[in-house]
């Protein structure tokens, strides 16, 4: 495993104040609380950004690019993905979005929804000709594909052995820029427009390309407030329009869940999202209990990508929003024929098989595994199951296993020191008896404290 | 080597719970990084006993035993027993009750399963007294 894999979801020290509400709410468990400050387990990490939507100190935050990075090429494309269509009010004609883009400093804009669409036509091909008796299962969205990786390996060949439409886009705009300028590919800058720090990192790490193709991502959030006041500007003109948009109903849809499998035309999916839906949806696939269903389409934020960590807008705003602009569009942009198809497998298909990641088994070989969970079983048994999250793990399972592995010690339980003293006659030892938060005291310690009180 | 053991209580007054221990065992297996058809195997045959448990023995317990050669499993519940064993084992043959199929259970499939999916089944069955099932999975 490689131990300096790039994650774009980090921790700001000086804002983290050691609070429990991220450890509880990542879905790997990748997150210890020592010495007053939040720590990522870097291999278990998927890049969901669950954390920096719960942090209520903003210490959790995603590396990304600034806009200024622009500046480093001779000529740049912005690929915008279909959730940034959804954060602006009143939006009838996404070409304002697409413009506004142009006016920030873009030379071209390349959308997501087109390669969406595409990715939409061969999956229904794929689905006609899937004979396992599985559901394909959605590759679109990298936080899902790294928790398969990590905690459903298993579930790997299921996958949609596709590119995600933000890489197709990417080699599609590359190669039209080339023609079009007939620059350097190294003097093209391609830049996604992310709504999420998943594909911040999938960029740096592509899970299914032979290397990064694009150039860099830049947060939706970021660019907002300036792309607002372009389109603003653009409509006061009053000018006419520039028709950049090539992407229809289809493309669009893909930014709010349920948008990928409509666009199967036919209703043998299911559509799920939030990552702690998906994962039991990911648990009820490897029980075999979805085998009758075509397609799962899964997206780890609320809504899909415009429930993304870096949107402007609330999710379900922008998925409103997003109906009334998608009610003037064509259904989809061209036809993609056979023959293109044929000259853009390179990177419509994985480059690479995706790998497990296989940083929750206990050990290498069957035997070390079952030593270490007898040492984590007959820990856990010691600890009091209450998950209360003190000792800095999310739970009192991960705590023991943390132990075992040498990263904590059962004194950093509280309870467990707390015991060890209860029957010590030294000095300070009463004391430490009666120290314990509200929540944890019994009655019966409750009514002594009040006894004492009163003397 | 000693063998890792675990218990879990299946509940049946509560529909929202079943397939917990099942979900429990399966993310032991994983955790000791078996082979994903072994996990897989025991996953499907777990879960389908334990929604038998719940929905035709008002609950029971599960008992799992690692060994490294072998897993074995014990499904174990005090409900009504099995009239008819032969016919149980039939794909398709369920006596589940209306309100169950409208949950989407009783497709008649879970012990048909049980046994695909296990290298070894016993059924030990008494009219009201309960039933027993011991499976046995070769690692
Ligand atoms: N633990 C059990 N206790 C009593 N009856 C059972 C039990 N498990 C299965 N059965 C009987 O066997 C039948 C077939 O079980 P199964 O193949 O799992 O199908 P289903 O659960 O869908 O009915 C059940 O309908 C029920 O009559
Ligand atoms: S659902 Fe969309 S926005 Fe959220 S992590 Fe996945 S790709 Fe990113
Ligand atoms: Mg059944």
């Amino acid at each position: 495993m490689d131990k300096n894999i790039f994650h774009s979801v980090r921790m700001d020290e000086d804002k983290c104040l050691g609070c429990m509400n991220c450890i509880k709410h990542c879905p790997t468990e990748a997150i210890r609380v020592r010495d007053g400050k939040a720590n990522i387990i870097k291999e278990k990490c998927i890049d969901c950004g669950k954390c920096i939507e719960v942090c209520p100190h903003h210490a959790k935050y995603a590396e990304r690019e600034r806009l200024q990075k622009i500046i480093d090429f001779k000529y740049t494309v912005a690929l915008p993905a279909p959730s940034l269509y959804g954060q602006f009010k009143n939006l009838e004609d996404a070409n304002y979005v697409l413009a506004g883009l142009i006016k920030m400093g873009f030379d071209s804009v390349f959308e997501v929804s087109c390669a969406a669409e595409i990715v939409s036509q061969i999956t229904r091909e794929k689905i006609k000709n899937n004979k396992t008796g599985k559901p394909i299962i959605s590759s679109a969205c990298p936080a899902v594909c790294r928790l398969i990786s990590v905690s459903y390996p298993s579930l790997l060949p299921q996958l949609l052995d596709m590119n995600a439409p933000m890489e197709i886009a990417a080699a599609m705009a590359r190669r039209e820029a080339i023609e079009k300028t007939g620059l350097k590919s190294e003097d093209i800058g391609i830049f996604f427009i992310t709504p999420c720090p998943a594909k911040v990192t999938a960029i740096k790490n592509p899970m299914t390309l032979r290397e990064p193709i694009i150039d860099g991502a830049v947060a939706i959030s970021d660019i907002y407030p300036v792309l607002v006041q372009q389109m603003s500007r653009l409509a006061k003109d009053g000018k006419e329009i520039e028709d950049l948009q090539r992407s229809g109903k289809i493309g669009v849809s893909w930014a709010a869940s349920g948008g990928e499998s409509a666009a199967l035309f036919h209703d043998n999916y299911l559509a799920a999202d939030g990552i702690e839906n998906v994962k039991e949806i990911l648990s009820e696939i490897e029980n075999e209990q979805l085998n009758g269903l075509d397609f799962i389409e899964l997206n780890a934020c609320t809504c899909g990508c415009v429930g993304g960590a870096l949107t402007a807008e609330n999710p379900f705003i922008a998925k409103r929003r997003l109906q009334i602009l998608r009610k003037y569009l064509p259904v989809s942009g061209e036809h993609y024929t056979k023959e293109q198809e044929e000259a853009d497998k390179d990177f419509l298909y994985w480059q690479k098989q995706p790998e497990a990641n296989n940083i929750m088994r206990l050990a290498d070989n069957l035997k070390d595994a079952m030593r270490i969970m007898g040492e984590i079983n007959e820990l856990e048994a010691k600890l009091p199951q209450l998950d209360c999250g003190t000792c800095g793990a999310p739970s009192c399972k991960s705590l023991a296993e943390d132990i075992v592995r040498g990263f904590a010690d059962i004194h950093d339980c509280m309870f467990c020191t707390r015991n060890e003293y209860a029957q010590s006659q030294e000095p300070g030892a009463s004391l430490l008896r009666e120290i314990l938060p509200a929540p944890f005291r019994t009655r019966k310690e409750n009514k002594n404290a009040d006894s004492k009180k009163s003397d | 080597m000693e063998p890792i053991r675990m218990k879990y209580e299946v509940r049946s007054d509560d529909f929202s719970v079943a397939g917990e221990a099942s979900g429990k065992i399966k993310r032991t297996l994983k955790d000791l990084g078996l082979d994903a058809s072994v996990v897989r195997n025991v996953a499907i045959a777990v879960y389908e006993g334990e929604i038998n448990m719940v929905i035709h023995a008002n609950g029971g317990y599960i008992e799992v035993e690692i060994n490294p050669d072998k897993i074995k499993i014990v499904l174990k519940d005090s409900g009504p027993g099995i009239p008819d064993v032969e016919k149980a084992m039939q794909a398709g043959f369920s006596t589940a009750p209306e309100n169950i199929r409208a949950l989407g259970f009783g497709a008649g499939m879970g012990l048909p399963n049980i046994k695909k999916y296990s290298d070894e089944m016993y059924i030990d069955t008494e009219l009201g007294v309960g039933t027993t099932i011991t499976l046995g999975f070769n690692i």
